[in-house]
């Protein structure tokens, strides 16, 4: 009764209209959902859905090209790449999802206060966050990983920490724009404290360019989070991580064993650009002007 | 000299073809200003886009016949229109800022054009650009040459628009909305420019506009447009004395002028009489010597100078003046968005002044002073439908439970006109005018004391604004409010309010009843003001 009250409430909603309507408008938001979708269903069942255990090593099989018992091939301790590569996924999305969470709560609230009350307030911190931006981003990440310790929530941190400046730039922008507007003004008249109106009338508004930004940004967390990876930072071996299988099948390929780093590579860019293509849609979706 | 023989215009949107221009077809004689009168949305600029052939990629022009002085303009190629536009064919557009380049100096825009249709050299072309400019009229063109638009004020923008449009001496002029956004004195210098420069050089212009007062100034014949089908053409004159279709007969009952009353401007036969609302003696706010300065480059500029006046319990003050002199300002402050730098405002024996603008909104007092803005799509949270938007000063100001704030915003909904069914609407999908009715109802949801109605009308068309003006008029009498009605237009603000006072450049120059402003002011400025804007003919004697 339950679930059929909420399907029955869901159906007759309008944001699910307004979801369903956007996904037939654009056959490329529709590919980046599906996509979505896809990878989100590996992250969650990935362990029961996969042939084998993804630390289960068998040298007698090491170094086996793609077929059909190995969709992927086995690696140079016979572990099976295409077990290895979907469990993955939930390590890679867990990072970037939480990165770029943590990032979208600080940057949103150091750049509305920026952009709302701006003065001093707005030169201290947009001070900072410029000299955040200064220092090459990855070096950055690379130093914060390096001192706080190798572990996941320390690239969790250090990913976040990075993108903290672009967020707040872009919500002190489009707060900074509506601080003037007549509709701050009535919500002034209507006796709205000034937090009330920075919180639920402002910043709502600036969520539809905020949404293109967060799906940028969570493709560029998980490039950054392998890219540490690679290096050596963060994620050890043998958790299976994208980045760090690339890294260890980068030295196979010159005799020839191409699949121990494709098929992670395949995965990171399929990842990538799947939110890289969610970014309209979603921009969309959040944009109540889009509705009909 | 230009023919047009059932042009349409169609745009390819993603959602199917629209009909932006339906089947329309006029004759422009050599020497004749044609004047297009529409309200927004009827396609009288797509009209003249579609003669530049100046529409964005998804416009299509069809035609029988589109011919200007033997050049079929349809088939016309890009390159053909190129050496068209400006040469035989130019434009004025409706925003002047933003028409001109703002990195460029003025003068270097209109040697451009010269250039560009071989009317000048290198060696002559700084010449003719500092002729051009002063064939319109602009002071010092020799330095002006020199100038960047932002140096230069609207009207002197519009005028280097006019120079580059006629730097080439064309034989069309085609004007969109060229004074839209000027105030009314230089619209009318602006326009007297146009017209003068026209009939001097023989050349024919298109001259589209909202405002039928104006075309009826300047124009020899009209085409009146709705939802893109011509309804109405004929000589000037004859459209407002006998204006035939009854849309025409809207437009120019809606047109406020001299001598009308304001149901007047509704056109229906039904309209029930006009309630006299009552003013008390009882001085419900008064302001004493207020100042108010804004830090500015060069030391402080001061908005308003020392001004000082008193608003009577029911009583509607109207607060005139072009743009810059203060009055917006004045009406932030008694609204209390923005802090006095010095002066008393005295609402009901109070002085609010002592309490600090910030902290206002915890005030009492917040629900008796409220205020409805000029513009209503942008004083409409994009993101709240119509009930959360009227109900948001009930959950802030008042104790009311959800069941008590709903029947209240229903009440108030019926009371400005609101069909319920919108009520779960947001703000795009509603029209200008029931925009405008969310914002008046959720200035008048708390029953205030006084309305600060800040040109509440300035971006409706015609026809709405009479409706809004009518609603005020009725909403004043039923609920007792007391308002001040700023506005730049003499005209509208005569309609409603009982007394006027007038303003420029921060001061106080002239105030008293509406009548004795209207017929006898005293000051040179307001005679000006009354004197520049437009006098449509008489009309006849109304049913």
């Amino acid at each position: 009764m339950i679930i059929y009250n909420t399907l029955y409430n869901l159906k007759n909603s309008k944001s699910l209209n307004h979801f369903i309507i956007i996904l037939r408008e654009n056959p490329i938001t529709f590919f980046a959902f599906l996509m979505l979708f896809f990878f989100l269903i590996t992250a969650i069942f990935g362990p029961y859905l996969v042939p084998y255990d993804p630390l289960e090593t068998n040298t007698k099989i090491a170094l086996q090209p793609p077929s059909i018992d190995h969709l992927f091939g086995t690696d140079n301790l016979g572990r099976d790449v295409f077990s290895r590569v979907i469990v993955a996924t939930r390590l890679d999305l867990t990072i970037s999802v939480l990165a770029v969470l943590m990032s979208f709560i600080i940057g949103s609230i150091l750049g509305s206060i920026a952009g709302y009350w701006g003065g001093w307030l707005d030169i201290f911190l947009s001070r900072i966050l410029d000299t955040i931006m200064a220092f090459p981003l990855f070096v950055l990440a690379m130093g914060i990983v390096a001192a706080l310790g190798n572990t996941i929530e320390n690239i969790i941190y250090a990913t976040a920490i990075i993108n903290i400046p672009f967020y707040a730039r872009l919500v002190r922008a489009e707060v900074n724009i509506r601080r003037e507007a007549s509709f701050v003004h009535a919500a002034k008249m209507a006796g709205n404290s000034e937090i009330k109106i920075l919180a639920i009338h402002i910043f709502p508004n600036t969520l539809p360019p905020m949404m293109v930004q967060v799906s940028l940004n969570l493709g560029w967390a998980i490039l950054n989070a392998a890219g540490l990876s690679f290096i050596g930072l963060g994620v050890r071996p043998p958790t299976p991580e994208w980045g760090i299988m690339v890294a260890e099948g980068a030295n196979f390929i010159i005799s020839g064993e191409w699949w121990l780093a494709l098929f992670p590579g395949l995965w990171l860019m399929l990842a990538v650009l799947t939110f890289n293509l969610l970014g309209d849609g979603l921009r969309d979706i959040f944009d109540p002007r889009k509705r009909v | 000299m230009l023919n047009v023989q059932n042009l349409n215009v169609t745009f390819n949107t993603r959602k199917g073809a629209v009909d932006a221009v339906k089947d329309i077809s006029f004759n422009l004689k050599k020497g004749e200003i044609l004047g297009i009168v529409g309200e927004s949305g009827s396609g009288k600029s797509v009209t003249s886009y579609a003669l530049m052939k100046i529409l964005d990629n998804t416009g299509v022009i069809k035609a029988n016949k589109l011919i200007y002085s033997g050049i079929d303009l349809e088939n016309a190629s890009e390159k053909e229109m190129m050496d068209i536009r400006g040469r035989e064919v130019s434009m004025i557009f409706q925003n002047p800022r933003t028409s001109l380049n703002p990195i460029r100096k003025i003068g270097k825009q209109i040697e451009d054009v010269l250039k560009r249709h071989s009317q000048a050299n290198r060696y002559n072309a700084k010449q003719k650009a500092i002729e051009a400019l002063k064939a319109v009229k602009i002071k010092d063109p020799e330095n002006r040459y020199y100038s960047y638009p932002y140096e230069l004020s609207g009207g002197m923008c519009q005028r280097v628009v006019c120079a580059i449009a006629l730097a080439c001496d064309p034989r069309l002029l085609i004007a969109d909305e060229p004074t839209t956004g000027l105030d009314i004195t230089t619209q009318k210098a602006v326009m007297d420019l146009i017209k003068d420069l026209i009939t001097s050089r023989n050349m024919s212009s298109i001259f589209i506009t909202h405002d039928l007062g104006l075309a009826s100034e300047y124009c020899d014949r009209i085409i009146v447009m709705k939802d893109g089908h011509i309804v109405e053409k004929g000589i000037t004159h004859d459209i407002f004395t006998s204006p035939n279709h009854p849309y025409t007969r809207k437009l120019v009952y809606a047109t406020p002028r001299p001598g009308k009353s304001i149901r007047s401007l509704l056109h229906s036969q039904n309209k029930n009489k006009e309630v006299q609302h009552t003013i008390h003696e009882e001085t419900l706010l008064e302001v004493k010597n207020l100042s108010k300065f804004f830090p500015g480059q060069f030391g402080p500029v001061q908005a308003v100078k020392n001004i000082s006046f008193k608003i009577k319990k029911g009583e509607c003050v109207g607060l005139v003046g072009e743009s810059g002199c203060g009055k917006s300002t004045t009406s932030a402050i008694l609204s209390r968005l923005i802090e006095a730098s010095e002066g008393k405002i005295i609402f009901n024996k109070n002085d609010i002044s002592t309490f600090a603008a910030k902290n206002f909104s915890k005030n009492s007092i917040r629900s008796d002073i409220q205020m409805v803005f000029q513009d209503p799509t942008e004083s409409l949270n994009p993101r709240y439908t119509t009930r959360q938007s009227i109900s948001d000063p009930l959950k802030n100001l008042t104790e009311m439970n959800s069941k008590e704030i709903n029947s209240k915003v229903i009440e108030v909904s019926s009371l400005v006109g609101l069909p319920l069914n919108l009520l779960d609407r947001l703000p795009h999908q509603l029209s200008g005018g029931q925009k405008a009715r969310v914002g008046i109802a959720r200035a008048i949801v708390l029953s205030p004391k006084i309305l600060i109605l800040d040109e509440p009308t300035a971006s409706l068309d015609v026809s709405i604004q009479a409706i809004i003006l009518n609603l005020l008029v009725d909403l004043r009498a039923k609920l007792g409010m007391s308002y001040l009605f700023v506005s730049h237009d003499l005209h509208v603000v005569q309609l409603l309010c009982d007394y006027i006072i007038v303003m420029k450049e921060g001061v106080i120059i002239e105030q008293g009843n509406s009548d004795q402003i209207i017929s006898s002011p005293k000051e040179d400025y307001t005679k000006s003001l009354l004197a520049a804007s437009p006098k449509p003919p008489k009309l006849p004697k109304t049913s």
